[in-house]
């Protein structure tokens, strides 16, 4: 197996909560490497305590295990480099939105509070309502403008 | 083992118990909290509060010094290295019964506590042991969320009126009662600061003072003058029976099994 067939099928694995994102578009793959029928991978977790985790060890374990000539898959968790939400790609975010879920804004120097354009209707009415949401890595925010909850990933 | 393998299990030991034992704490408080968004947001902080202590003890694990399963569910209350802050109960009775928990307490327990952790973290960034460099740094992402969550919390309180304001600024002295156990490194402290591993107590005390009262003092609050030596030195496995209530809840389930996969 080439590396190329390998990210190709890193890219079926899909965030456990977000099934619409894959996690090479939540820029969670740090390196893939393959010699002799051994896969090493290394995964950034988002969030440290993040309960997925377990979940996308076994599903990446499945799917690259499941492909020809592969013998053995290791799937280490890194914290070298971090992960930062400018990690996610641009096509990632774009999906992040059609799930209904605001792209993480730029990381700012805030004390409170961060804002982020509504993914139904675009407007920047919003405001945050809970810095935590169903998901470590969210938060709730609404929209004035459509009157619609939505969550938006956190800058980090 | 010698004695740098030694300071650095204890200094883990005692990063993992005070997260594991307050995140416990956090999670009691689940369907109490003021209304459901605070569930949601305290059960997520515990969530993560306890994600770094398992952090701590996969550390521990890559030691040698037994599983991470283990090592949070089967140790005795004396092998505890947590400060007593954290163990305190939330109030008077039970979770399940008549659970009158002190809501003050918690905003000023879990923020004087993280602000705490966040002194340490810093400290830990320059730690000789690169795991812990590492791992410090993305906690610090994370716990920035959880101190402007108090610091909401803080200002709500302050500004809710005499009887609110009175409340947070007597939990503010409770948990200043016991404050410096979390500044102790316990029986071993020299070789942990010898070792490079972290910055020394006097250093971190400073260091949390400073934030603490700017924290406090943007609301009116302040910090007490002088904090008491801790009734139970918690890194040298002195504990309350609390600790004891503690570890017989959190680990029932899993001392029935000890060997089933979960």
């Amino acid at each position: 197996m080439t590396e190329e067939t390998l990210w190709s099928l890193l890219q079926e694995v899909k965030d456990p909560e977000i099934p619409a994102i894959s996690l090479v578009e939540m820029g969670m793959v740090n390196k893939a490497v393959v010699e002799d029928g051994i896969v090493r991978i290394e995964v950034l977790p988002t969030f440290v305590g993040c309960p997925a985790l377990e979940i996308m060890k076994r599903n990446i374990s499945e799917i690259v295990g499941a492909a020809e000539g592969v013998k053995e898959v290791h799937v280490q968790f890194v914290f070298e480099p971090a992960w930062t939400s400018d990690r996610i790609s641009e096509v990632g975010r774009e999906k992040l939105k059609t799930f209904g879920i605001a792209p993480p804004p730029d990381l700012l120097q805030i004390e409170e509070s961060f804002e982020a354009a509504c993914p139904f209707c675009g407007s920047s009415q919003t405001r945050l309502d809970n810095l935590f949401g169903p998901a470590a890595c969210r938060s709730i925010l609404y929209c004035e403008s459509c009157k619609n909850p939505f969550e938006a990933m956190k800058p980090v | 083992m010698n004695t740098d393998q030694k300071a650095l299990q204890e200094l883990l030991f005692q990063l993992a118990d005070d997260d594991f034992i307050l995140a416990y704490r956090g999670s009691e408080w689940l369907g109490l909290a003021p209304h459901i968004e605070e569930d949601v947001a305290f059960s997520s902080m515990s969530q993560d509060t306890m994600g770094h202590a398992v952090m701590f003890y996969e550390m521990l694990e890559e030691l040698g010094a037994g599983t991470a399963d283990d090592l949070a569910q089967l140790r005795k209350p004396q092998d505890f290295r947590n400060a007593v802050l954290v163990e305190r109960p939330n109030g008077t009775g039970h979770y399940m019964e008549q659970p009158n928990y002190d809501w003050a307490y918690a905003v000023a327990r879990t923020y004087l506590y993280e602000l705490f952790k966040w002194v340490r973290l810093e400290a830990l960034m320059s730690s000789s042991y690169q795991p812990l460099v590492q791992i410090s740094r993305k906690m610090m992402t994370e716990l920035r969320y959880h101190l402007m969550h108090w610091q909401t919390w803080t200002k709500h309180l302050a500004g809710g009126g005499q009887e609110s304001r009175d409340r947070l600024q007597a939990a503010i002295a409770q948990v200043c009662q016991d404050i410096e156990g979390l500044f102790s490194f316990g029986p071993h402290a020299d070789a942990i600061v010898a070792a490079g591993l972290i910055a020394d107590a006097s250093t971190l005390k400073a260091r949390w003072l400073e934030k603490a009262s700017d924290a406090l003092a943007k609301n009116g609050l302040a910090l007490p003058d002088a904090f008491p030596a801790p009734s139970h030195d918690g890194r040298a496995g002195e504990h309350t029976e609390q600790l004891a209530d503690v570890l017989n809840t959190l680990s029932e389930v899993y001392r029935l099994d000890p060997a089933a996969a979960w």
